[in-house]
């Protein structure tokens, strides 16, 4: 064992060399605990927070807003997501070529573009909300400094003519019109966000966490029914073309549930398109919008007096000589008549018969239905601006006011306010709610204005109306009994009576059992007819003929179809 | 003694890598679900869009001009029609 041998091992080392090297290796673990506890224990949370913010994102879950619907489910509006183009002015640095295409791409103006991307800003938008085919070949040339981002943008199919109805949405998608504001709340979504672990390749490989769950807009199923929107529209735009008006409304209510089947207003939009709109064009005049409403006021008046028992269905009433003076204001008949019975003075809308009719009743009670009719206070469905027109406190009016408040003029109302007054005639005199979603079920009893039998009576008589010998034969629909009353008002400017007016009807169908209640309004007709006979009765024919047929609603007048088909008028259409 | 603790250090290698699988496996599979719901909202998108362009092809006016212009229809005057009521 030679090898084992070795002088070094038989001197003896110093005993400090072994006590240095110990207390070395100490130190060195102390310093190692010492590190571990520093690591560990007190800077934990910053190195957490480190560690995650390498490998743990923050990813933003966006919430589409609801859809519209029509009441068989055909989409009205609806978001889809499009690509906003935007760019960092110092990186991009592109080719007078690259410009040209992209202008060109982006529909702009090279130079234009060239001047965005010289601006001394970190973030310029080039164009928002771009369709997504043309970002993709934007993205396919792949230039420098040039980014997408994900927008909602909200389409409305039929445009123009459900625009009033529908309103629009403005900046972050929320509701600014229509029934996109009021019912915002039910439409709009609200975008969440969660945590999430991505590796190296972007992928995610681990859910940690949902910060805030992403909630989606609930879809709105509207009452309006598409089609009847459009027969609605293109009735009242050809009526309004023809008739030179300035401005024109249309309200189809369902008389069985008191739902807003169509409404549109002329001029209108295109909510798509919302570039150099005015003023004229946004007025949802059908709510905003109130007028003197003239001789569709009448059979309210009548009604009452009924009711109250003043007058009988053929007590009769002296109109002659068609001028009737109050203090020294004279009201005045448009046609001389002699003696009329009460359904005559509706159906030759005779004003001094009316105004005969008003006088022996209190304001007091006059009040209070025009009240119950909802006159003189706005609907509150929710749309921007909606007017409840003017009526004034019943202890201010003097007689001649009640007088002319009979025939539709000293009071103001809007087109809507109006069609809904009438349910209470289509309908066994009481009044629903008016609904812009679509009903499961039609309430069972509004509330009540007149009596059954008053209702009825009056129905009679605004069936004699579109009679021959009333003042709207122009409102008949071959093969169904209608009920209406036409409206020619004179237009107030400036405190005074000018000679423009508004022409209206409102009536219902099929008279025996009322359906649809279809209410048209005319401003300004200046192609020289004027009576509601001769401009809004037509269109309310036309409307509800159509309407009618796509509802497959059975004729219920006793004309045969078949004999029916020579008195057709010759320009019968969809 | 030596023999069981051979055995206990093949079980915990085993559970080891056993743990190390599972967490692979659950990652992939993390990322193929993450996959398949940007698939969902893609073709919810689409969705979206086709329900758009549907609506825009059967919008009435453009229904009613291809009726009159294009096929020559026409309403039926009220006598050509005959109801039945049920």
């Amino acid at each position: 064992m030679r090898l084992t041998r070795s002088p070094l091992l038989d001197e003896r080392l110093p005993a400090w060399r072994a006590h240095l090297v110990m207390g070395l290796l100490l130190a060195g673990s102390l310093a190692l605990v010492a590190r571990s506890i520093w690591l560990q224990g007190v800077n934990k949370e910053f190195l957490i927070g480190q560690g995650e913010s390498r490998y743990e994102r923050v990813i933003e879950m966006p919430a589409t807003r609801g859809r519209i619907l029509d009441r068989h489910g055909d989409v009205l509006a609806i978001s889809t997501p499009v690509k906003s183009i935007w760019a960092i002015p110092e990186d991009a640095r592109l080719t007078p070529a690259q410009t040209r295409e992209l202008a060109k791409l982006l529909d702009t103006d090279p130079r234009d573009l060239t001047r965005r991307l010289a601006a001394e800003r970190d973030f310029v938008f080039l164009k928002r909300r771009i369709a997504p085919d043309i970002a993709a070949r934007i993205g396919a040339l792949k230039l420098p400094g040039i980014h997408f981002q994900d927008e909602y943008r909200r389409y409305y199919p039929a445009g123009e003519v459900t625009a009033h109805m529908l309103g629009f949405t403005g900046a972050e998608d929320m509701g600014q019109e229509g029934v996109e504001l009021a019912m915002n709340a039910q439409l709009a979504g609200k975008p969440g966000s969660r945590r999430v672990i991505k590796d190296r390749l972007g992928r995610i490989v681990e859910d940690v966490e949902s910060i805030h769950v992403p909630q989606e807009g609930r879809d709105v199923v509207l009452a309006l029914d598409a089609k009847l929107q459009y027969l609605a529209y293109s009735r009242l735009k050809a009526a309004l073309a023809e008739h030179k008006a300035k401005a024109g409304g249309i309200v189809m209510l369902d008389a069985k549930s008191g739902e807003v089947l169509a409404l549109a207003n002329l001029p209108t939009y295109n909510p798509n398109n919302r570039a150099g709109l005015s003023g004229a064009q946004l007025r949802n005049r059908a709510f905003t919008d109130t007028f003197e409403p003239g001789s569709t006021f009448k059979p309210f008046g009548v009604a009452l007096a009924l009711e109250k028992g003043h007058v009988r269905f053929d007590t009769q009433i002296q109109t002659a000589p068609g001028r009737l003076t109050i203090n020294g204001a004279t009201i005045s008949d448009a046609h001389r008549h002699d003696v009329l019975s009460v359904a005559q003075v509706i159906q030759k809308s005779s004003n001094v018969g009316t105004a005969k009719i008003a006088l022996g009743m209190r304001p007091e009670d006059m009040w209070t239905m025009f009240d119950n009719l909802g006159f003189g206070q706005p609907l509150k469905l929710g749309f921007p601006g909606e007017a409840g027109g003017r009526l004034r406190p019943w202890k201010r009016w003097r007689p001649i006011e009640q007088a002319t408040m009979s025939y539709g003029h000293g009071i103001s109302v809007t087109l809507v306010q109006l069609a809904r007054a009438y349910l209470a005639f289509a309908r066994d005199g009481d009044l629903l709610p008016l609904s812009l979603a679509r009903l499961e079920a039609a309430p069972n009893v509004g509330v009540r204005v007149f009596t059954q039998q008053t209702a009825k009576e009056v129905r009679a008589m605004l069936e004699m109306a579109v009679q021959p010998g009333g003042t709207a034969p122009g409102a008949r629909v071959p093969g169904y009994r209608v009920a209406g009353k036409t409206g020619t008002a004179n237009k107030l400017e400036g405190g005074r009576y000018a000679d423009k007016y508004v022409s209206s009807f409102v009536g219902f169908a099929p008279a025996s059992d009322p359906r649809l209640i279809v209410a048209v309004m005319l401003d300004e007709p200046a192609g020289g007819r004027y009576y509601g006979g001769e401009v809004a009765a037509p269109v309310f024919a036309g409307v509800m003929a159509s309407a009618l047929r796509s509802l497959g609603v059975p004729p219920d007048d006793t004309l045969r179809p078949m004999q029916m088909a020579n008195v057709a008028p010759a320009g019968e259409e969809m | 003694m030596i023999r069981t603790n051979l055995f206990l250090l093949a079980a915990v290698l085993i559970c080891a890598l056993a743990a190390v699988s599972t967490n692979y496996r659950a990652r992939k599979l993390v990322t193929e679900y993450e996959r398949e719901q940007a698939h969902m909202r893609a073709l919810e998108v689409e969705w979206g869009q086709l329900q758009l362009e549907q609506s825009t092809w059967a919008t009435h006016a453009r229904v009613e001009e291809i009726a009159r212009q294009r096929l020559g229809m026409r309403a039926p005057k009220p006598g050509q029609i005959i109801v039945v009521v049920p």
